[in-house]
């Protein structure tokens, strides 16, 4: 597919710099410019959005005349497992109470590992939910429920 | 004796038994996510920040001080025992480390790291107390104008330090600056970037991208091959021979020498001295065939110098208020938390605080290298802990700790996306720590120019006409050009191989 790329990396990398650096100048276009003396909010992330775009660009002319290390496989299971978990516990966090939060946390993260072994993850689980309980409710005082609004009435 | 009395402000604060706690907590700390591989000091101070609320300024500082200073010691650990770096600046320990290790001589090079390190750090220590009050005398002469050139410069050695590609690094940082804008406009009020969400109108937290970088991150990117230890090496006798110590005395000089110089060098820190030291003291050494096949110059040199930079690398944070590195960026968000404005003023409206620190480091040294020696054993059975056991809980901590900032969900979800930009960054070759550290001088710089120009009534010569501004930038031109030229830029990926 697409064999005149040489460099992957630099062409992905040109791609999300150019995308970024074109977001900001749209973006901060609905921002007062002002002058070099009297700066507005637009006037440095425009000057950052321009630049972001130039570098993207050279990197994206980089990819198809230099070749470069491929990519590589991406760490999906791991991916999806870790960041599935971390945005799970936001959303459970509260309404379930730790007790529930924490548990599901980690034994859906630690799926991840190709050496997952499910006993040793529970105890895991229990004993991080008992330190996490014990430090961070009562001794730090984080304003998260033991159990949650869901669970007790 | 100005600085004896400014000493004994210093260890007045410093050797309270609360503070001498927090400090032996930190090196402890420290020492531990060393030794565990996967685990760096700026995930785990971003995760403990919010902890420190609670705590004093000054305990709080030196906790995390001895984080860093700690996680230089512990990384050292692994390099010799295992052949794995537990931190980026031990990469080079490995070289001679593990096969001193392999040859039956652990202990020694343990003892050779732990003794070097000591000494590179009571060393630096003194070098801070010498030159950070002069500096921040200078500091106060900084210009606008002057603080942006700095600023700059910073970021071109962040730029010319990362891994892997210039131009993708360079990108990263202007990517930072622009992460750093997002929130609310100081001088407009309004809010840019935000996409009317509001709980952006602050900003964009650095702690929150600093976890979903660099704990999150990570992990993915260790998940992707989970490593087995299959042995470790048996320590014999810890003390080094009468051949030995004559053997580590100079490298152990030249070391702290070179690691205190470059640490001070914004963007730096800890890993280009002990890059630069192996590299000179194999140029010197009588021994230098013995280079690779453990050698006791190569552990003793390099590991002095990242203790000493490690050390150092607190002047320009402690002097100007300038971050030099990621670690001392979150330094200066645990100061600001605690109502601390970081600066040149720092020295004189803080001396208990300022002083105390530095003293704390002494200490801190001095902790280790008990923690180090007799107590190794323990540190080598930490090693052994599976890396399933070990992400689970990073997690969980990054999880709560980074809720409990604001107590908002919203920065749990904004951790998870910035986890997920690490990872595809990483395999781009887009190192985070520039980003990172753009990110915090984002607001920052654009201060700075805004009131240079002002003062300049819009006339952007103003950053050639001051001297301090066209010295810096000179400087950062310079390491710009030297380190794109073909000859130095294929030499800098041959180090970062090595």
């Amino acid at each position: 597919m697409l064999g005149f790329i040489g460099n992957w990396k630099d062409f992905w990398t040109g791609l999300i710099y150019i995308a970024c650096g074109t977001a900001a100048l749209i973006i901060s276009g609905d921002y007062e410019l002002g002058t070099a003396r009297n700066m507005g909010p637009a006037y440095f992330p425009r000057i950052l959005g321009a630049l972001l775009i130039i570098i993207g660009l050279i990197a994206l002319l980089r990819s198809f005349f230099k070749s470069g290390t491929p990519l590589g496989e991406f760490a999906v299971r791991g991916l999806i497992l870790v960041v599935g978990a971390t945005v799970l516990f936001g959303i459970i966090a509260r309404g379930a109470g730790l007790i529930i939060a924490l548990p599901v946390l980690i034994i859906v993260s630690a799926y991840a590992s190709h050496q997952f072994r499910l006993p040793s993850t529970l105890a895991l689980a229990a004993g991080l939910t008992l330190f996490c309980i014990l430090v961070f409710l009562k001794g730090l005082g984080v304003p998260l429920p033991v159990l949650g609004t869901w669970l007790a009435r | 004796m100005d600085i004896l009395s400014n000493l004994w402000l210093g260890l007045s604060l410093a050797g309270s038994p609360f503070n001498l706690l927090y400090c032996f907590i930190g090196v402890f700390l420290g020492t531990l996510i060393g030794v565990l591989p996967g685990l760096g000091p700026t995930a785990t101070i971003a995760m403990l920040l919010p902890i420190t609320f609670i705590l004093p300024p000054a305990s709080a500082l030196i906790m995390l001080a001895g984080i860093y200073y700690g996680s230089q010691y512990g990384g050292s650990t692994t390099s010799i025992l295992v052949n794995l770096p537990g931190e980026a600046a031990s990469v080079v320990t490995t070289l001679d480390g593990y096969q001193m290790a392999r040859r039956g001589r652990a202990g020694v090079a343990l003892a050779t790291s732990a003794i070097g390190s000591f000494f590179a750090g009571t060393v630096a220590t003194l070098l801070i107390v010498l030159f950070a009050p002069p500096l921040a005398k200078v500091a106060l002469q900084f210009g606008p104008a002057d603080y942006f050139s700095l600023m700059v410069l910073g970021l071109i050695a962040c730029i010319v330090l990362a891994q892997g590609s210039l131009l993708h690094a360079v990108g990263m940082v202007v990517l930072g600056l622009l992460i750093g804008l997002a929130g609310t406009d100081v001088n407009s009020g309004i809010e840019r970037f935000t996409f009317d969400i509001p709980e952006l109108a602050d900003g964009i937290g650095f702690v929150v991208v600093a976890m979903g970088m660099f704990g999150l991150g990570e992990i993915i990117r260790n998940l992707e091959s989970e490593r087995q230890f299959t042995g470790i090496a048996k320590i014999t006798s810890l003390l080094p021979t009468r051949e030995d110590w004559k053997r580590m005395v100079a490298p152990i000089l030249r070391g702290t020498a070179i690691g205190s110089i470059l640490g001070v060098l914004p963007g730096s820190g800890t890993i280009l001295g002990a890059f630069g030291a192996y590299a000179i003291e194999k140029k010197v050494s009588k021994n230098s065939a013995e280079f690779g096949k453990g050698a006791i110059e190569g552990v003793a040199a390099p590991e002095s110098a990242n203790n000493a930079g490690a050390q150092t690398s607190f002047i320009p944070m402690l002097t100007l208020g300038i971050p030099s590195n990621s670690v001392m960026a979150l330094m200066i968000g645990a100061m600001i938390i605690q109502g601390i404005q970081p600066g040149p003023l720092v020295i004189t409206s803080q001396p208990s605080l300022f002083w105390g620190i530095i003293v704390s480091m002494w200490i801190g040294n001095f902790f280790l290298l008990i923690l180090n020696l007799p107590l190794i054993g323990i540190w080598v059975r930490m090693i052994m802990v599976p890396y399933r056991f070990l992400y689970p809980a990073i997690l969980v901590f990054c999880a709560i700790g980074v809720f409990s900032l604001k107590n908002v969900e919203f920065d749990i979800f904004l951790m998870a996306l910035f986890g997920v930009l690490g990872y595809i960054f990483m395999k781009l070759d887009c190192e985070p720590a520039p980003l990172l550290l753009a990110m915090i001088l984002g607001p920052l710089m654009e201060e700075n120019l805004r009131r240079a120009l002002l003062l300049s009534r819009g006339d952007a010569m103003v950053f050639l006409e001051r001297p301090i501004s066209a010295t810096l930038l000179a400087i950062g031109l310079l390491a710009l050009i030297a380190a794109s030229t073909p000859v130095l830029y294929r030499k800098r990926n041959k180090v970062f191989e090595e």
